[in-house]
């Protein structure tokens, strides 16, 4: 029999969702031997063409990290799938455009004065800025055009399976190689993780009383959090209502509220959800009140789209020039 | 801008709101054709995933219309709906989307001539705003 070809692939990434697969420590030499690798570009020495030399429909599957937000990646993004039979978004970036999707909530022109013009570690006297075609001497150099916008990996290309997480835990991982090996994937366009809220199996979820209200927002450094009670209740925003089950609980076991990163836990939106929590816990009942316990949630987008921006219903700042 | 026909979305109450819509209607009070109500049995019951749902499909301004505080037929459902609108204004405007584009009211059965006068208010906010045209973020057609 022959092995099963995988890629595994990256785009707008942090280098995490590669490293998580690492993670899986010596599971990772088991599977290496039931499977052969053509591409792993952070971890090892295959170049594009040898992709592009594969019949179409050669790689059994493709793990794909990252959103979109170059031509580079969508052109090895649109190659990549044409030569897999299966593509995984894995990671909360490639699902939902991940945390760098916030840049969504700006402009192109915006990013590129803070990142190379403004930032306090950049020195850039000359205020040289990216540029598609730029001459130096008696050449041309060329550098892939960066997009005003951060897609999600299955605006670009079609998806067949979605693995949350920032980045995916190590049991999914495990678990969705075990099935790509021995067969068991659910049907296409699946979210390989629960489709519910991350209460359900959060062991503070019994502290929560039935009422309760948050009378003002606390953060997590202004306060020494109790370890057992549920973090909305001490006044701490938890991301957890809104957040799709499958992490094991991580942050929370860490005495830390969850901020999101896997996702919605259905084809809704997370910050529309978590602001339907939020309604229902607020304390007030006038405007004013409402506004002062509101006050304590600087960045809402932000907040409660962290690694969402780019699959929310607004999906981004709108563009002004029309 | 002489030719734009704002949409405009409005989530009313079954109980206070709708009836009052009805109420303006029985007694010909004339407001802008182009709000499309859509009934709700409270205000309380609009998830922010309507709004920005139409939003997203097109909706140039939406309304939320419920009974007056004390009033709702389930409580505190508008007290929970004007905690949720607040939040949610101040969000939109984070993805460029004018604050003065959603509105947040609450309407009697009896309130008819009040029905009108905010109807009306609206459609002339919307007016002065102009289109949302909110397609900053285009879809692509994914490759399959
Ligand atoms: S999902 Fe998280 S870990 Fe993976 S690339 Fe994105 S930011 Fe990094
Ligand atoms: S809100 Fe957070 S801490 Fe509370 S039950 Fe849900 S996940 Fe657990
Ligand atoms: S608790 Fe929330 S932020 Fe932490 S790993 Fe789980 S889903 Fe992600
Ligand atoms: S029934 Fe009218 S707002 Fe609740």
């Amino acid at each position: 029999m022959t092995k099963p070809k995988i890629a595994i692939s990256w785009n707008s990434s942090c280098g995490g969702c590669d490293e998580s697969i690492v993670d899986i420590e010596d599971k990772i030499l088991d599977i290496a031997a039931k499977v052969e690798f053509v591409l792993w570009p952070c971890a090892m020495d295959f170049k594009y063409d040898h992709v592009r030399a594969l019949p179409d429909g050669d790689i059994t599957v493709s793990l794909i990290n990252g959103g979109i937000q170059n031509s580079h990646q969508e052109e090895i993004a649109r190659l990549i799938r044409k030569k897999s039979k299966t593509v995984v978004a894995f990671g909360a970036c490639a699902w939902l455009g991940g945390v760098p999707s916030l840049i969504n909530l700006k402009n192109k022109e915006e990013l590129f004065k803070s990142s190379y013009l403004e930032s306090i570690s950049v020195e850039n006297p000359r205020k040289t800025l990216p540029a598609i075609k730029s001459k130096v001497d008696n050449c041309t150099l060329t550098l892939p055009e960066i997009y005003d916008t951060l897609y999600k990996l299955d605006d670009i290309i079609g998806v067949d399976y979605y693995l949350p997480g920032c980045p995916p835990t190590a049991d999914l991982i495990t678990d969705l190689f075990l099935k790509l090996i021995e067969g068991g994937l659910p049907e296409k366009g699946a979210v390989l993780a629960p489709a519910r809220s991350l209460c359900i199996s959060c062991p503070r979820n019994e502290t929560k009383p039935d009422n309760f209200e948050i009378d003002e927002i606390k953060r997590i450094h202004e306060i020494i959090a109790d370890p057992e009670k549920c973090f909305l209740v001490q006044n701490l925003l938890c991301m957890g209502p809104s957040t799709r089950d499958g992490c094991g609980c991580s942050c929370i076991k860490g005495n830390m509220p969850c901020t999101g990163c896997f996702g919605p836990a259905d084809k809704s939106d997370q910050g529309a959800k978590m602001i339907g929590t939020l309604g229902s816990i607020l304390k007030g009942s006038t405007e004013s009140e409402a506004d002062r316990v509101i006050d304590g949630i600087a960045d809402p987008a932000g907040t409660f789209y962290r690694y969402s921006t780019a699959a929310s219903m607004l999906g981004r700042k709108r563009k002004e020039d029309r | 801008m002489a030719d734009f026909k704002p949409k405009i979305v409005a989530f009313l109450c079954n109980w206070c709101s709708y009836e009052g819509a009805d109420k303006a209607g029985g007694q010909k009070l004339n407001y802008y054709a182009g709000i499309k109500i859509i009934r709700v049995m409270c205000s309380g019951r609009v998830d922010p995933y309507f709004v920005l749902k139409a939003f997203r499909e097109g909706a140039d301004g939406v309304m939320v219309l419920g009974c007056h505080p004390g009033d709702c037929h389930y409580r505190k459902g508008n007290i929970s709906a004007l905690k949720r609108m607040r939040l949610l204004e101040k969000m939109i405007v984070q993805f460029g989307v004018e604050r003065e584009r959603f509105m947040l009211d609450w309407i009697s059965a009896g309130e008819s001539e009040k029905f009108q006068k905010t109807a009306e208010k609206m459609t002339s906010r919307i007016l002065n705003l102009g289109p949302l045209k909110l397609e900053g973020y285009v879809k692509r057609k994914a490759a399959q």
